[in-house]
């Protein structure tokens, strides 16, 4: 049983990561249709800068903030020199252009820090008041940060006048527009922000998986189906479908785990992480795309 | 029947891909060109006798790698470029293939030159079936779906209960093919006329598919679905049945390249290898039967030309960067979007066309 509770903790901690990257991912889907591949390496890239600046003898938390603010600034970036020329293209040609950002950020962090494995450092302390055993200090850590970032989001879309604008700009550009929104910026710094979320995630998920230039590949896996679980047009809805994909991931392991003790035969564990998560996402896509909390899109022809 | 080329009669404004305004499938001169290819491509192993260091064993396994790669490409460029279903997981299918041969040629003993229907009809049924699902999901959703595919593979590959057939993370070690009828040719002459057949076959089908009936249901099931729906067109069987051939075209080519490499192991097919189907396809011309082969030898030659142009980046223009076979098909990917969308058989066509007029 306190196994069971011990996985359930550590799943939560791993769904907020998830449930970090998803919401970037919703982000941007929102207000542009477009699902980016690209999300989990830029976060790769983002969590490399921040550990080169720990390693020019930067404080832990400097660097983190310094790497948000890169990130968002190269995000806006991206979205203005990469994506903007592609607006209206159609489907084919955006998905091979984030596969493009993909291979590019993989190769240049593989080129830049090389593809061996490196220590990354975690900022909170070792010992933990009380709880120690339940969920180690990292994995509370990860969550509580998580939960400031997804908090200090909601109130800037909720209650400032620029995410009031950036959310008219996903609505309704065309009205938008006509209100004085300038669409195009709203979009690139929904790009921005995606970015500096992603980073976020990546810094905090590095200490866990150990930094690596293929370390996003399972991680944006299990992003998109918390995504699509949540409903990819929902931000509310993506977070809490990161963290149910979080906690499923560890509990399919755990059952699957204990399934094996009880039987003797093996069914699913650790080395088919990846296979759970595709299974979610066509399960999802199929069943009920529009997710748990997603509204359905009725489109006029 | 008289259609002069499939990719030409379809015009599209609403197309979920960019048509290719000129794809050099089965106009009357492309033909020729098609046989010329054909009769160079044949004649070349016999130029060993002449210049044995030219057309060296190992050029011609590199060639018969660009065919292999060239109807993996094919396949995709069936389904993405004709049918407008995006994948981003065509790797599986490939992966399929290749442990399908290897595994009836380690378990069975069968004979190599049996497996190719075999492997044919099970990767069809499987990608049918991973079509069906596939009905539903349109564009965007559908890339996702089957980039959650490429990523899963090699895990799928690992699973504990295959292990006895798939041999694990060790893989399998096959064979190569050797000439039959005591013919004097050496393993990788025979590989290449091997290659080369099952080339020109597929190549053949695939354009007598594309220019008939069933084509240009496809096609129009690309350009605009609905409208086609209400032509008639069994939208749902054909893009299924669309899946399922490419798929067997691409398994067919990750079975020969099992022959060609005599090695099978889970982590070759990782999510590596269907970008490079991917950039196979962007780079020879989204819905160009032509453009596949020009895609799948470019994918080989970036690949065995990457350590050569990193070493020209690095000591001739002095940047310190190592250019992998992945950066390559990075910049490549993006810059092509924007320079040539119809890809590079696509743009030299084009080139071609204004050059004459």
């Amino acid at each position: 049983m306190e196994q069971l509770i011990q996985q359930i903790a550590s799943g939560l901690a791993n769904g907020a990561i998830y449930a970090c990257v998803a919401l970037a991912l919703v982000m941007i889907f929102v207000s542009t249709d477009h699902i980016n591949f690209a999300q989990g390496e830029m976060a790769m890239f983002s969590t490399y800068i921040s550990w080169q600046l720990i390693q020019w003898g930067l404080d832990y938390w400097i660097a983190f903030f310094a790497t948000v603010v890169i990130s968002f600034v190269a995000g806006v970036l991206i979205e203005r020199v990469v994506l903007r020329p592609l607006h209206s293209a159609p489907v084919l040609s955006i998905v091979v252009v984030f596969i493009g950002l993909l291979a590019i950020c993989n190769s240049v962090a593989g080129t830049a820090w090389s593809y061996l494995i490196k220590e990354y450092p975690t900022p909170f302390p070792k010992e933990l008041f009380g709880l120690s055993g339940l969920i180690g200090a990292h994995q509370l850590g990860v969550v509580v940060v998580t939960l400031v970032v997804l908090t200090l989001l909601y109130v800037f879309f909720r209650y400032t006048p620029l995410g009031l604008a950036m959310r008219a700009a996903a609505q309704n550009p065309v009205s938008a527009r006509l209100s004085g929104v300038r669409v195009d910026w709203m979009l690139a710094l929904g790009w921005g922000l995606a970015a500096a979320v992603g980073a976020v995630a990546g810094m905090m998920v590095a200490h866990i998986v150990y930094l690596d230039p293929n370390m996003m590949a399972g991680i944006l896996l299990y992003a998109f189906a918390g995504a699509l679980l949540g409903g990819i047009s929902n931000p509310g809805g993506a977070v809490l479908g990161g963290f149910i994909v979080g906690v499923l991931e560890n509990l399919v392991a755990f059952l699957g785990n204990a399934a094996e003790k009880a039987t003797g035969i093996y069914i699913i564990g650790n080395g088919e992480k990846l296979t759970v998560a595709l299974i979610i996402v066509i399960t999802v896509l199929t069943l009920k795309p529009s997710g748990l909390f997603g509204r359905v899109v009725v489109k006029r022809v | 029947m008289s259609t002069a080329n499939p990719a030409d009669t379809a015009t599209s404004t609403t197309a979920a891909v960019p048509a290719s305004p000129a794809a050099p499938v089965g106009s009357g001169t492309d033909h020729r060109w098609v046989w010329i290819v054909v009769a160079i491509a044949a004649a070349l192993p016999l130029l060993h006798f002449i210049a044995p260091n030219v057309i060296s064993d190992y050029r011609l396994f590199l060639m018969s790698t660009m065919m292999i790669a060239a109807i993996a490409v094919l396949g995709l460029n069936l389904l993405t470029g004709f049918n407008g279903q995006i994948s981003l997981g065509h790797g599986a299918f490939y992966a399929v293939g290749a442990y399908t041969a290897a595994v009836l040629m380690d378990k069975l003993d069968l004979p190599y030159w049996t497996l190719l229907p075999m492997v044919a009809a099970v990767c069809f049924v499987v990608g049918f079936l991973f079509g069906l699902p596939a009905l539903r999901l349109e564009g965007h959703y559908l890339a996702l779906a089957t980039f959650a595919l490429a990523l899963a593979v090699p895990q799928m590959l690992k699973y504990k209960w295959l292990e006895g057939l798939t041999g694990g993370v060790q893989g399998i070690v096959l064979l190569k093919p050797e000439a039959p009828f005591g013919l004097p040719l050496s393993e990788d002459q025979w590989l290449y006329y091997y290659c080369l057949i099952v080339t020109v076959l597929l190549y053949w089908g695939a354009w007598n598919m594309l220019r008939g009936r069933s084509g240009r249901a496809m096609m129009a099931i690309r350009d605009h679905h609905m409208a086609a729906d209400t032509m008639g067109i069994d939208t749902a069987r054909y893009k299924a049945v669309t899946f399922g051939i490419s798929a067997a075209y691409t398994g067919i080519a990750g079975a020969l390249s099992a022959s060609a490499i005599a090695f099978v192991a889970p982590d070759s097919f990782g999510f590596f290898l269907s970008i490079s189907l991917l950039i196979g396809l962007v780079v020879g011309g989204v819905a160009s039967l032509s453009g596949s082969i020009i895609g799948g030898i470019f994918t080989v030659l970036v690949q065995n030309s990457a350590q050569a142009l990193s070493n020209f980046v690095k000591n001739d223009i002095g940047l310190p960067y190592d250019l992998s076979p992945y950066s390559v098909y990075g910049i490549l990917l993006l810059v092509l979007m924007y320079v040539m969308p119809t890809g590079i058989a696509g743009g030299v066509v084009m080139a071609w066309r204004r050059l004459r007029r």
